[in-house]
């Protein structure tokens, strides 16, 4: 089956990146979303910088409210009043997004940036056959196209996806969860995007409907060798999913590391209780504990934001804060227990 | 002395009537369940969306009523009871919900809820009195009073919230709480400190709880005993260590194999999922097993009729599969796999599921 369906990676699309040199697609840095209160301003995202590189999935983890789908709406310019990016570059494909208009934003939007929404199930209009969702997305990108030419194409989108061709004419609600899922995977890779976000592309459904849903975003990926950004908070499934792990906390980036280091040795004090605290199904161990409570994003303390709850707080951690810094090869940490 | 809470042969069947007679959906069907009254237990109820988990919820709190069947609590049947039984009923069976977002309303101070708990309840008859019980519940979820009561819902975290819905019920001095789905959307971080108080509640307090969750983790960590819903019918039961480590139904065996395992090393087991994620065969009341059409070690006899429990290892260890019929399968093998299309007999008419066409790999 694989052999009909004819797409080409991203890379040969532009013709200058090659899989395994590491190009980065995208390149974050320094960025900054604020939310404006009328008690001050909510670094939503402070001060983040990370790269994605060709044909990887990048996980994006941490708690709720940590900053992981403000970081996601930033690269699409999709952060709404009262919040607003006050700075830093978003790099796509070496061209800046941030002083992007409206007009340039609509081009690169989906086709060369495409989301897939938290809830995405939930995304789909209601009133349009499937068919005529993915048409319009098509359409509105390339101009309109013969009946037969589309059909064709979506039918190949759903064999990629692992959808039966019978679906092409029915209407949402006449889908399971799952299969609308792997809807709004087909309707992101359409236009074969250098990048995909994915926002908890699995929240809402159970483990079995989980597994295929993340078993075709891999085949995807491996297929047309584009990068993602996916974002949650299950560290099961990133550990199953990801390539490179980036760990959040209260709109800081603390820890940058390839998924079987951080797994292993996990460096920053916050990932390390991350990974303790999941639940596990191979042993029974007595629960652990932390008291969580974050430090009001108005007025962040002096110093390492984590040093509230760190169970290894120094002196140190109270004035100056941690750069976030290459420890070893490929393993970045925002912590001054290895300066 | 009586059960605490016992359940027989509960049927929830929703839809149907006169003109909708075709349109029925069995959401649970002859459910058995037994909470011993002491020692307190933590008994699971796990199954994936659709299964039939919060029905149950719902039934035991009596939110909808049953189809047929019966709720027995403390010996009296729930139906059957006088209102000032009704009154004794709902005070010693509280619950705990999912999302501690929307239990809270956010034009009044958390306070509020404690407030409203007392004024029900007449528990006490003055207002330093009714402070103190507050400030007791409180201190049990590790709160205190003069930190949160003054404030209003979004000032708090969602572990605070869900820890004071905790607190609220334990105020009630119930035997049981209901709790539906309560670590679901809590952070991860903070979800070990929920469990933790169902733990003492337990322990400390002699309060059972029906937990209901679909993450098999949580629920192998603290319950006691399991019960696996699989579209409104029990698919495997018994103790929870028992049945998350030797799992015995074609199911739970397909749930627990695909639970992601935290380590990059460590891929998931178990055969490739072969999965119409669909609305699958939820077919009238008394045909097969509800699992055939997923099932990788289907057998004829598995339409003929839903299969009863059969016993397959120690703590009440049971599973609803004919796999461990001694009369229909000597040894349970994978050439007793029958050929696929025959599960065409169960299909119904508005069935949109298919078998998810597997592709073979090129």
């Amino acid at each position: 089956m694989t052999a009909q369906v004819e797409y080409r990676t991203p890379a040969q699309k532009g013709g200058k990146m090659q899989h395994g040199n590491r190009e980065a697609v995208l390149d974050v840095r320094n960025l900054k979303v604020y939310y404006s209160t009328p008690t001050g301003d909510v670094r939503a995202v402070d001060d983040v910088s990370f790269k994605v590189y060709q044909g990887e999935i990048l996980g994006l983890v941490g708690e709720s409210g940590c900053g992981k789908t403000t970081t996601a709406m930033a690269i699409l310019r999709m952060v709404q009043p009262p919040g607003g990016i006050v700075g830093g570059q978003i790099l796509l494909d070496e061209t800046d997004l941030v002083p992007m208009n409206e007009r340039e934003l609509r081009n690169i939007r989906w086709s060369s940036l495409a989301l897939i929404p938290q809830g995405a199930m939930n995304s789909l209009n209601p009133i349009m056959r499937i068919s005529d969702q993915i048409r319009e997305a098509i359409e509105t990108h390339e101009g309109k196209q013969k009946e037969k030419k589309i059909r064709e194409r979506i039918l190949n989108l759903f064999t990629l996806v692992g959808l039966p061709s019978r679906i092409y004419d029915m209407y949402p609600h006449e889908l399971s969860g799952g299969m609308k899922q792997r809807v709004c995977i087909a309707m992101a890779i359409v236009l074969n995007p250098s990048l995909i976000i994915a926002d908890e592309p699995t929240s809402a459904l159970d483990v079995v409907v989980q597994r295929v849903v993340g078993q075709t975003l891999l085949d995807v990926k491996n297929r047309l060798g584009v990068s993602m950004i996916l974002i949650g908070h299950d560290m099961g499934l990133q550990a199953q999913l990801v390539d490179r792990l980036a760990v959040m906390y209260a709109g800081h980036m603390v820890e940058v590391s390839p998924v079987g280091t951080i797994f292993k040795e996990p460096l920053h004090p916050y990932t390390q209780l991350l990974i303790e605290s999941i639940p596990s199904i191979k042993e029974r161990k007595p629960l652990k504990l932390t008291e969580g409570i974050t430090h009001d994003l108005r007025n962040p303390p002096p110093g390492c934001i984590f040093q509230a709850r760190c169970p290894k707080v120094m002196d140190v951690c109270r004035s100056v804060k941690p750069p976030l810094e290459e420890i070893k090869p490929d393993h970045y940490v925002a912590c001054h227990l290895y300066d | 002395m009586a059960p605490l809470l016992e359940i027989k042969n509960a049927t929830k069947i929703y839809g149907g009537g006169f003109f909708r007679a075709k349109h029925v959906t069995v959401a649970l069907q002859d459910f058995d369940l037994t909470i011993e009254d002491r020692p307190a237990t933590i008994t699971t109820i796990a199954g994936e969306s659709g299964s039939g988990k919060t029905t149950l919820a719902n039934l035991v709190l009596g939110f909808t009523k049953i189809t047929s069947g019966q709720i027995i609590y403390k010996g009296i049947d729930v139906g059957t009871m006088n209102k000032q039984q009704i009154m004794d009923y709902r005070r010693e069976v509280q619950a705990v919900f999912q999302d501690p977002y929307a239990v809270y309303n956010p034009f009044y101070r958390v306070k509020h809820i404690f407030d409203m708990v007392l004024k029900n309840f007449k528990l006490a008859s003055n207002k330093a009195e009714g402070r103190a019980l507050i400030e007791d519940a409180l201190n049990v979820v590790g709160m205190r009073g003069e930190e949160v009561l003054e404030k209003y819902p979004h000032q708090l975290s969602g572990g605070q919230r869900q820890r004071m819905m905790v607190a609220r019920a334990y105020m009630l001095k119930p035997r049981l709480i209901v709790a539906d789905e309560p670590v679901s959307m809590v952070d991860a971080s903070l979800r070990a400190m929920i469990l933790d108080i169902m733990l003492r509640l337990r322990d400390e307090h002699n309060i059972s709880f029906l937990y209901i969750t679909h993450d098999l983790s949580t629920a192998y960590q603290i319950g006691n005993q399991i019960y696996m819903l699989y579209q409104g019918a029990i698919a495997e039961a018994g103790g929870t260590t028992e049945v998350i480590e030797n799992p015995k139904h074609p199911y739970v065996q397909l749930l627990i194999d695909s639970i992601p395992v935290p380590d990059p090393q460590v891929k998931w087991g178990g055969e490739d999922v072969l999965t119409l994620d669909d609305e699958q065969a939820r077919v009238d009341v008394k045909s097969g097993c509800r699992f055939y059409g997923r099932c990788m070690h289907r057998m004829d006899v598995c339409l003929t009729k839903l299969p009863p429990l059969y016993e397959v290892g120690p703590t009440h260890h049971v599973a609803a599969c004919y796999l461990y019929d001694k009369q229909h399968v000597a040894s349970p093998s994978p050439d007793d796999v029958a050929p696929t299309p025959a599960h065409a007999q169960i299909r119904t008419d508005n069935q949109i599921g298919d078998l998810y066409e597997k592709e073979p790999k090129v």
